[in-house]
């Protein structure tokens, strides 16, 4: 293992109620808090901890997107990425370009392992990873739980349906990773000022020769239907007499 | 005319209803001729069931030992090869459709619509994004092929009563041998499937421990219901991975959602949106939960439930 790539999305912050544009051309980004994706945080976390049990693995955090991706890279620095790559773009690069440019990147970069949130809490897609791993010819462990490294295969648990189930991959290989594969590290002052001095480089998706694509044109952007306002009961009594009623029990 | 290829999620013995509910969105795409795919080591069982779904014209049985599990890496080669003789291509945006149809897409070299909602023609569908807050329209280049998930909490089961041409083909698709299948640890209950249950009580934070998730198991007992959690009560160790309904948990569509000690957090409250009734219990009136709820009681859940429990017998 001496290789890791961490793909990294800038997203609204988890916590940021997000509203859609009265001309349906979108969601409202202006002066909106931006973070990086919180699975790909758990994905980055993960990298690290395989550094630091095995040391000598070099991480590197990647991403797509606008010059303030920056941001979220140096974040990703501050939190023990080895340096990190951003290929920049102001057009919005949909899932199946994603995995074409974390592709090339792959290929220049030859990594042990891809680490990937499971989907990003924008588009919810839940599609880079999988076809990245497509594209690459490569195994595909998604929505791990849990990941076992021995010599040059991963036994990886995945969270499905109907529970638990794991597999085995040689390497390198692709993981997208679920909510409890790890907690995330906090990042420290001493940490952010460290990764001001991490390299950063920035290319284009020419430079990597990969073509901006529109698969999908998006037509309307709408808020969802509203549920009617509903009552409120007073005790159980009434709560069961209700629901009798309506003969849902 | 337009040729819809689903891929069938099974267990072996039986087809799971996400299925049924890609075929009821596949009958609303215009001028369309319905198939169903099954991949696996034996899948005459399956085959049949999916033969009975009524819309269906064919069921294709991809029969290989390497079919013996649903790996993505696997059945992903074999769906694209057979893609050749389809325009759309639908799995279900359940776990195993989440897994396979992006590395379909991509084998194809074209995108895929996730989680598709409804259709408005047969390459313009509507999806939700950030978990559910708003809902696109897209539109995908009708001269190639289309590859979608279907949100199964948007469509009902299609019935049954069809009687499709079965037709057993092999494809002569190399496999890659870099995945392999080691096992699995299922939840498993006597209690109805939480995706597909048509009753479901799920309990939050508030219920305090694992210990006291047994008043959940208890009352769902009695009314034939399937047990869920909140995020936090799954975070807190209070209920199973496998419990978690939410943005990034199961989306779920039951008749009645009986929410218990959950506050309404937005991620929790996208996968309830589809559920026909549902009812809050919570100890704060102002929780937002109470502002998606068809019927609101304010109380102590631990005074509440068991009180429920015995009135509803």
């Amino acid at each position: 293992m001496q290789k890791i790539l961490v793909c990294i999305k800038r997203v609204v912050d988890y916590n940021v109620r997000i509203r859609v544009k009265p001309d349906g051309s979108g969601v409202m980004l202006d002066g909106v808090k931006m973070s990086v994706n919180p699975f790909d945080e758990i994905a980055l976390e993960e990298a690290l901890r395989i550094k630091e049990r095995l040391g000598n693995v070099e991480v590197v955090a990647v991403s797509i997107g606008v010059g303030e991706t920056q941001q979220q890279l140096r974040t990703a620095l501050a939190m023990g990425a080895d340096r990190a790559i951003l290929v920049q773009t102001d057009a919005a690069v949909e899932p199946l370009n994603a995995a074409q440019v974390f592709l090339a990147l792959a290929k220049k970069e030859n990594p042990d392992l891809i680490f990937l949130g499971k989907q990003a809490i924008d588009d919810d897609a839940n599609q880079t990873g999988q076809m990245l791993a497509a594209l690459w010819d490569r195994p595909q462990a998604t929505f791990a739980s849990k990941v076992e490294l021995s010599d040059a295969k991963a036994q990886v648990t995945r969270e499905v349906d109907a529970g638990l189930e794991t597999i085995e991959v040689d390497l390198p290989a692709v993981m997208t990773v679920d909510l409890r594969l790890n907690e995330p590290r906090y990042v420290k002052l001493p940490d952010i000022m460290k990764a001001k001095k991490k390299p950063l480089d920035v290319t284009t998706l020419e430079a990597l020769g990969v073509s901006h694509g529109v698969f999908l044109k998006a037509v309307k952007t709408e808020p969802p239907a509203q549920r009617q306002k509903g009552i409120m009961v007073k005790d159980v009594a009434e709560l069961v007499g209700v629901l009798k009623k309506k003969g849902l029990i | 005319m337009h040729k819809i290829l689903i891929v069938g999620e099974h267990d072996g013995k039986s087809l799971n209803p996400a299925t049924a509910k890609c075929v009821s969105c596949a009958v609303t795409v215009p001028d369309a001729e319905i198939a169903i795919v099954v991949l696996g080591s034996d899948t005459a069982a399956v085959a049949a069931q999916a033969a009975a779904l009524s819309g269906v014209k064919s069921v294709v049985r991809l029969d290989r030992a390497e079919n013996a599990h649903p790996l993505a890496a696997t059945f992903a080669p074999q769906v694209a090869a057979l893609a050749a003789d389809y325009t759309h291509v639908f799995g279900p945006s359940t776990s195993f459709g989440k897994d396979l149809m992006p590395r379909v897409a991509a084998l194809l070299g074209v995108a895929q619509v996730s989680d598709l909602m409804a259709v408005e023609s047969a390459y313009k569908f509507r999806r939700p994004t950030y978990a559910g807050n708003a809902i696109v329209t897209v539109e995908a280049d009708a001269s190639r092929k289309l590859i979608a998930t279907v949100r199964v909490a948007s469509f009902e089961a299609a019935a049954g009563g069809g009687s499709a041409a079965v037709e057993t083909k092999s494809l002569s698709v190399a496999l890659p041998a870099h995945t392999r299948y080691i096992g699995a640890k299922s939840g498993s209950t006597d209690r109805p499937d939480l995706q597909t249950a048509s009753k479901v009580i799920s309990g939050g934070r508030a219920l305090g421990s694992a210990e006291n998730f047994k008043l959940l198991f208890s009352l769902a007992d009695k009314i034939g219901a399937a047990v869920g959690a909140s995020r936090a009560a799954v975070d807190a160790g209070y209920a199973a991975n496998e419990m978690q309904v939410g943005q990034t948990g199961k989306i779920i569509s039951p008749e009645i959602y009986i929410a218990i000690g959950i506050s309404g957090a937005i991620q929790h409250l996208t996968g309830i949106k589809d559920a026909r009734t549902i009812v809050a219990i919570n100890k704060d009136g102002e929780a937002p939960i109470f502002e998606v709820a068809d019927v609101g009681l304010v109380g102590d859940l631990f005074q509440i439930v068991p009180e429920l429990e015995r009135l509803i017998g």
